[in-house]
């Protein structure tokens, strides 16, 4: 019995906290569209969520670039069809596999930063001061970083797959002399505005998933110091399972648009 | 409710709060306070801690939403107000933080600035920032500070700013939440007397929230003890001090 009321006051508090964040996105949607627009914050925190992202999502998709090349190339090379590595890996990191890993990085750097950086706000009565001070802290701090890393996203999983390209290349160079003009031919031959696009449409999407639910955690956070810690963990986790979600919904959604 | 005093005969309210309730869950914090303040008076609200005192305060700026009563500044009562004159009625409201609450993020100059951005009409078209800036900082004796990042602040330096940027709006009444709590004896002094110069130089009203019976004692015009929830004693430092009652007397033992 006791077993039972825990599982029902957990799921309680879970439908609880979708509720709250539903309510939370709508009234980002509100408050963002009603002046006065906040744009040198929103500047400042373009540069800080994009250009500091630059060097971990850079290396993690060089890294992911190379493994995926030299795990890939043995299996290939067996049933003769390593020319067809660059248009494999170029399809898989376009579509897939780059969006996903930037979205991660920047959910566990950017997410993690916007529930540590707002739930210490909370707490240390930041936001209330901005509140009594006439200021509508919900525009300053939130529709500014969540429009920030939906827009700066994108731009880090384009800056992502081409480093992963760049590694792909440098494996294939090494290990089949291939040229970069032939390399990344074969790569551009096999792309199409149909991975591209749904691609960068779903970064939008993980943007907003990271933007808002790190300032939701952090924005509500309770119970001191501990809470702080509690709301950029629990950030990342909420974040990254999102991701999948939404992920899942895309991938369910631009398989329709083929089909067509 | 007892009352020892008649200070407020003929004077303007700037401030009240007529029976407010508050509670969380089962625990009733508020029972139906009652508070008047003054035009220029110092009001002391003293309470044990977990009285209420904080969220009454909260309750006053609109942080937080009282279950029922009424609260009225300069004949505005905040509980009926729409998002925009609230904040509009807040330029004439300070508010000094328990913890200084300055914004991590900017500098002294930076943390100016931020009440500024959304008041201008309040100052007038030609205001001049920076010369607004250095004079709040002039008056609490940091201008040096002005390019410094708060972690840069002694506790006593971000009380200082903190204080600074409550009067950059020219507010015609200030909140103090426990303004001397967290600092050692000598910093505490020196904060009273920075609020008793403001005070005087600005004219403003105070509502002063502490569990400093120092601080009671030079500052106060008038005190009111916060007890279960209500306002159960009413009077001068030396009327309050001098009673008999023990939950009154409690207070004074030191």
């Amino acid at each position: 019995m006791l077993k039972y009321n825990s599982i029902r006051e957990k799921l309680r508090s879970f439908f609880m906290e979708i509720g709250e964040l539903s309510f939370f996105t709508f009234r980002f949607f509100k408050e963002s569209l009603k002046p006065p627009f906040e744009f040198k914050e929103l500047l400042h925190q373009c540069y800080n969520m994009g250009n500091r992202s630059l060097l971990l999502v850079g290396l993690t998709g060089f890294i992911i670039g190379l493994v995926l090349t030299l795990q890939t190339r043995p299996t290939l090379m067996e049933f003769g069809a390593v020319s067809w590595m660059p248009s494999m890996v170029g399809i898989s990191i376009v579509r897939e596999i780059g969006p996903i890993i930037t979205a991660l990085v920047c959910a566990g750097r950017i997410g993690s930063g916007l529930g540590a950086e707002l739930g210490s706000m909370r707490v240390t009565e930041q936001i209330d001061a901005m509140e009594v001070s006439g200021t509508n802290p919900f525009k300053f701090l939130v529709v500014t970083r969540v429009v920030a890393v939906t827009l700066m996203l994108p731009l880090l999983v384009i800056f992502g797959d081409t480093l992963a390209l760049l590694g792909s290349y440098l494996v294939e160079n090494v290990k089949g002399n291939v040229s970069f003009t032939l390399y990344f031919n074969q790569v551009f031959n096999s792309l199409e505005f149909g991975d591209i696009i749904p691609a960068t449409i779903k970064s939008f999407f993980f943007g907003l998933a990271i933007g808002l639910v790190g300032c939701f955690k952090g924005y509500y956070c309770k119970k001191g110091t501990v809470g702080v810690g509690k709301a950029a963990n629990s950030a990342v986790v909420f974040t990254s399972l999102l991701l999948f979600i939404i992920d899942f919904i895309a991938v369910f959604v631009t398989d329709i648009f083929y089909d067509l | 409710m007892i009352t020892t005093s008649n200070i407020s005969d003929h004077k303007t309210i700037v401030l009240k709060i007529k029976n407010l309730y508050k509670s969380f869950g089962d625990n009733n914090v508020l029972n139906g306070f009652n508070l008047e303040l003054y035009q220029g008076e110092n009001l002391v609200i003293m309470g044990k801690s977990g009285s209420g005192k904080s969220v009454m305060i909260k309750c006053l700026v609109g942080l937080m939403e009282a279950d029922s009563g009424s609260i009225s500044v300069m004949q505005n009562d905040i509980t009926t107000l729409d998002r925009e004159s609230l904040d509009i009625l807040r330029a004439d409201i300070g508010f000094l933080f328990q913890g200084s609450a300055l914004y991590d993020s900017m500098t002294v100059r930076e943390n100016l600035e931020f009440p500024l951005r959304r008041h201008t009409k309040k100052l007038g078209d030609n205001i001049n920032t920076e010369e607004l800036v250095i004079e709040a900082l002039e008056n609490v004796g940091l201008v040096s500070a002005i390019d410094l990042m708060p972690s840069e602040l002694s506790g006593g330096m971000k009380r200082r700013v903190a204080l600074a940027r409550t009067l950059i709006l020219r507010p015609k009444i200030i909140l103090y939440d426990e303004p001397t709590s967290g600092l050692d004896p000598i910093t505490a002094k020196e904060i009273i007397i920075l609020m008793q110069d403001i005070q005087k130089a600005y004219g403003t009203s105070s509502l002063i929230i502490t569990h400093d019976v120092d601080c009671a004692r030079v500052i106060s015009d008038r005190m009111i003890l916060l007890i279960d929830g209500v306002d159960y004693a009413v009077g001068t430092f030396k009327t309050l001090s001098a009673s008999a009652d023990p939950k009154i007397k409690a207070f004074f033992k030191q």
